[in-house]
């Protein structure tokens, strides 16, 4: 039995990048505020020290800051005619453990989506006819715009410090920039990171081709800067350590950087870490909620009431949370009814390898979002008439690390262990480059997540089921970029070149992006969507649910960007909500 | 009913005038007290604010610091504003017995009665904790309060602040700040081999704890005398100035103490210090580049400082302090160097500037020799200049830190 706790004014269920935010932002106006973690608290100098940061056997291979499967885990199948099976390892996909979640762990990628992501349905139907639409699609228009959206953009890459160059300010295009983003009002806070070789090979190919490159917008910050919350943050060092690493130079933007220092000054702020919210408890009436009810490391069971709760999970495990909450209804495939659940994501990757005679990248010199992207082939920058396919990529040159363990590219076909491996790491370490496409995925009727019939965790509760492959839609889509990226890298002078196609059925193995999406989506209709507008269970009014589980398919681009957007977005009607209580949106 | 409260307030307001002249007193108290920081000694690691039982260090041994709170049996609940008048002007206890001057009424002897009626007024309005604090814990003859007779006898003059009436009014105020409550020589001038201050050296920079407490005088190789008043200011409002961040003992000062401080008595302070102390001794030749040891000291340097501090020594604004010209890498003594490097440090973060920004220890790796090349190396780049540092050093401060539990 759970033992019942003073009330608190708000309950945040997990302390990353969106809780933080919305903690410090509420706190500060004067409400009781209460963060419930499971996993530990984390500080840049004791956690990430200098002299032991940058481990990669600790963190990339052993996933010290990541989620460990005994606590939390997923049954994966690829289509509901098969069985799913536990991931006993994370492998496609790393969810972040502790206090800054995955904005500890995250390359710093920070993008805005394109005006016509929002509302893609309708845009691809009015341009190319219904025709164009893959078949079993769940794609929905936002209940947003990117207009709503933009003052939130600009807030949260203000707290960000992201480093980058404006391509539109309020419609009047920025040589340099991107010229197909929305239009902005004011530019990036830090000026871009500088960029390696084989991006100033990779602007002269693609400008040479017609395309418009322009320097990756970056958390992994260029110069000294501090943000509206008075938070400091240091000039990247470029040492190649961000993904599966928190940042030690306090140069990557994260709740540890960014919000924390001011929120632990908050008087009514109070952190609970390692435990784990098991249950939103609702009122008789299933209308409200009470609180919520969590586990300490103990083993304890504590109840926490509290007036309002903001779930602020990484996005699967908040889907997870509202089905094990019998909040909103769970989503069937046979019938296509319900919508917990409904619209899962993923993202694709696709690219080229290029092998040069004599270049020298130096890939140890590197940063998560180091690097110039393109976005001729995004969204719909592009015909997609002559294609087949709904959908674009975001084409980058990039460096993310060089590091020992895990960086060692050889050329297909090399031996795998042997002098001969040997011989050939050491010989293209230092000459070969990437371009990559990193590709939308549509949501679709049968990807989707459920409660697992079979595997239990640790505590008795069901296990969430994943089901998801990669469409035709997605495969079309991602090995046509893989040639455009071909293209490029043939432009910047590789000697030889490797097309690096979309396998298909998706396998959970091998890492390919952590940028998981919906399942818990935002929409303007109740029977196809979990949320309102303003993130607010259309269930249970006081009930907010924040990240990227509310995005109702994906898009070409990393999420964090428009994850933040969204929490500003939400803070705001929260505000609302708290003057007068109730749905925000009527039915 | 309303008319009944009415009529309570109506009789009420006689005292309530009283009270509120209280109330004010009591307010301009805590702002004093704030001012002398009298938390930070008075108060027990994890224990309750002014309750005492801290271990305050001295070269004679551990002295645990009383409870300020107005509990009768353990407190000052018995204790007249006259009492504690008399504890601040004269260092003595309600029975006539002697305080230690690690309870610095040598300087809080210049407070005025006012001002000390003031503090008795606010630490009134504390809620009593009753600690019983073993105050008998320094060894022979130490122990004896008698023999503070002739020690006050030698060293000490009571006697309230003076304004010196040719200097300007800030002036003033500033030196009653520094050399009254703000006790700041107790930290940072010399003692004699008595722990009196070295009246000559006022101000001049004190070993303290493992650290060196800088020379704060206008002195321009290891004191302020490149720094603008604004900078000084700065630096206690929020532990930062363009250059520099606070750590070690100085940080908590900034946060009890002087963050919380009006504006104008800082730049009081700041306008005081300024015009405190003369040139001082000329910079020495810096060691050339060439040296054995600024070699090894400029590849440590490389490897492990350069990320952050940067390799010309610039550092970064608000999170890393710049080394070039930074005084506290040119004091005479490099203790508070060597003890950033060994153990590590937190600088201070406040509610402007709420970073925290911390420099991860180094002890563990880097041998005896190898910090006190780096140290070498630091104190005589990018402009600086002072005398090389040796393994010795090193060695004796790791032990001291290591046997103080770092």
């Amino acid at each position: 039995m759970a033992r019942r706790l003073p009330r608190k004014d708000v309950v945040v269920v997990g302390l990353g990048w969106t809780g933080s935010i919305l903690a410090l932002e509420l706190a500060s106006s004067g409400l009781d505020v209460v963060a419930i973690e499971r996993g530990p608290w984390r500080d840049t100098a004791s956690d990430f020290n200098i002299g032991t940061a940058p481990d990669e056997l600790r963190y990339a291979v052993r996933h010290d800051v990541f989620l460990r499967p005994k606590q939390e885990t997923l049954t994966m199948r690829n289509n509901p005619s098969q069985a799913a099976l536990p991931i006993r390892k994370w492998g496609s996909f790393l969810p972040g453990n502790g206090v800054g979640g995955a904005g500890v762990h995250w390359n710093g990628q920070t993008w805005r989506f394109l005006p016509d992501d929002f509302r893609i349905r309708t845009h691809m139907i009015e341009r190319y006819g219904e025709g164009i639409m893959p078949e079993g699609n769940h794609i929905q228009d936002w209940p947003v715009s990117y207009e709503d959206l933009e003052p939130y953009y600009d807030r949260f890459e203000y707290v960000a410090g992201i480093s980058g160059k404006a391509g539109n300010i309020k419609g009047s295009k920025q040589p340099g920039g991107n010229p197909f983003e929305g239009a902005r009002e004011r530019d990036y806070p830090t000026p871009p990171m500088t960029q390696g070789y084989a991006q100033t090979l990779f602007t002269k190919a693609a400008g040479d081709l017609g395309l418009h490159p322009f320097p990756r917008p970056s958390a992994n910050i260029s110069v000294a800067y501090t943000n509206p919350y008075g938070c400091s943050m240091a000039p990247c060092t470029y040492c190649g350590f961000c993904e599966r690493f928190g940042c030690s130079n306090y140069s990557k933007a994260s709740p540890q950087t960014c919000v924390l220092p001011a929120l632990i000054r908050e008087p009514s702020f109070e952190a609970r870490t390692d435990s784990e919210v098991t249950k939103v408890n609702l009122a008789k009436d299933g209308k409200t909620a009470t609180g919520v009810t969590y586990v300490d490391l103990n083993g304890e069971e504590w109840e926490q009431p509290a007036d309002l709760v903001l779930v602020c999970a990484y996005s699967l495990f908040n889907v997870r949370l509202l089905l094990l909450s019998g909040i909103g209804k769970p989503y069937d495939p046979a019938t296509g009814e319900g919508v917990v659940g409904r619209n899962y994501a993923y993202q694709t990757g696709s690219g080229s390898t290029a092998f040069f005679e004599d270049a020298k990248f130096n890939p140890f010199a590197a940063a998560g979002s180091l690097g110039v992207a393109l976005d001729d082939y995004n969204s719909d920058n592009f015909d997609h008439g002559p294609h087949g396919f709904v959908g674009g990529a975001s084409i980058t040159s990039a460096y993310t690390n060089g590091r020992p363990i895990q960086y060692h590219p050889v050329p297909r076909g090399t031996p795998t262990w042997g002098s001969q491996w040997k011989k050939a790491v050491k010989e293209t370490y230092q000459r070969v480059t990437n371009v990559g496409a990193q590709g939308s995925v549509m949501s679709y009727r049968n990807n989707y997540l459920d409660l697992d019939p079979t595997y239990k965790d640790p505590l008795g509760r069901p296990l969430m089921r994943m089901t998801f492959d990669y469409q035709d839609n997605e495969k079309k889509m991602a090995n046509w970029m893989a040639d455009r990226c071909d293209e490029i890298a043939k432009a910047m002078g590789a000697k030889t070149t490797q097309v690096n196609r979309l396998n298909v059925p998706w396998n959970v193995v091998p890492y390919q992006t952590t940028h998981n999406t919906g399942g818990a989506i935002m929409g303007s209709d109740p029977k196809t969507s979990v949320l309102n507008r303003y993130l607010q269970s259309w269930d249970v009014s006081n009930v907010f649910v924040m990240g990227a589980s509310a995005f109702p398919q994906n898009a070409g681009y990393n999420p964090t960007g428009t994850v933040g957007a969204l929490t500003y977005w939400s803070l705001d009607a929260i505000k609302k909500y708290l003057k007068s209580p109730g749905p925000l949106v009527q039915t | 009913m309303r008319s009944v409260i009415a009529l309570m307030a109506l009789i009420a307001v006689g005292p309530a005038l009283a009270e509120q002249d209280n109330y004010i007193d009591a307010q301009r108290g805590k702002a004093l007290a704030t001012a002398g920081d009298c938390i930070a000694c008075h108060t027990a690691p994890g224990g309750k604010p002014f309750a005492g039982g801290f271990a305050l260090q001295t070269p004679f041994g551990a002295i645990m610091t009383p409870n300020l709170t107005p509990d009768d049996a353990t407190g000052i609940g018995r204790w007249s504003k006259d009492n504690f008048a008399r504890a601040m002007h004269e260092g003595r206890r309600p029975d006539g017995t002697y305080l230690y001057p690690a309870f610095p009424y040598p300087y809080y002897t210049k407070v005025t009665r006012q001002d000390a009626d003031a503090i008795y007024d606010y630490l009134r309005t504390l809620a009593p904790v009753s600690n019983v604090v073993n105050r008998r814990t320094l060894p022979f003859p130490f122990s004896i309060r008698t023999s503070m007779w002739g020690w006050n006898a030698l060293f000490f003059t009571p006697g309230y602040f003076a304004p010196e009436p040719a200097r300007s009014e800030e002036f003033n105020r500033g030196a009653y700040l520094v050399e009254g409550l703000g006790h700041c020589g107790a930290c940072h001038t010399p003692l004699n081999a008595f722990g009196a201050n070295k009246a000559d050296r006022y101000l001049q920079g004190n070993a303290i704890d493992n650290w060196i407490a800088p020379n704060i005088t206008n002195d321009s190789q290891a004191g302020l005398g490149k720094w603008s008043v604004e900078e000084i200011v700065q630096y206690l409002k929020n532990g930062q100035t363009r250059t520099s961040l606070a750590s070690g003992p100085m940080k908590d000062v900034i946060e009890n103490s002087t963050s919380k401080m009006p504006d104008a008595d800082l730049k009081a302070i700041a306008v005081y210090l300024k015009e405190r102390g003369a040139a001082g001794s000329p910079a020495p030749a810096p060691l050339p580049a060439g040296d054995p040891q600024m070699q090894v000291g400029q590849a440590i340097f490389t490897d492990t400082c350069s990320a952050c501090h940067a390799s010309n020594g610039s550092g970064v604004e608000r999170l890393f302090p710049r080394l070039a010209g930074n005084a506290i890498v040119k004091q005479d003594d490099a203790s508070s160097l060597v003890h950033i490097i060994l153990t590590g440090a937190r600088a201070t973060g406040t509610d402007a500037r709420p970073t925290s920004p911390a420099m991860p220890s180094l002890g563990y790796r880097l041998n005896d020799s190898q910090v006190a090349a780096v140290v070498t190396y630091i104190r005589n780049s990018w402009g600086n200049a002072a005398a090389r540092v040796d393994a010795d050093v090193v060695r004796t401060l790791r032990g001291r830190l290591s046997s103080a539990g770092n």
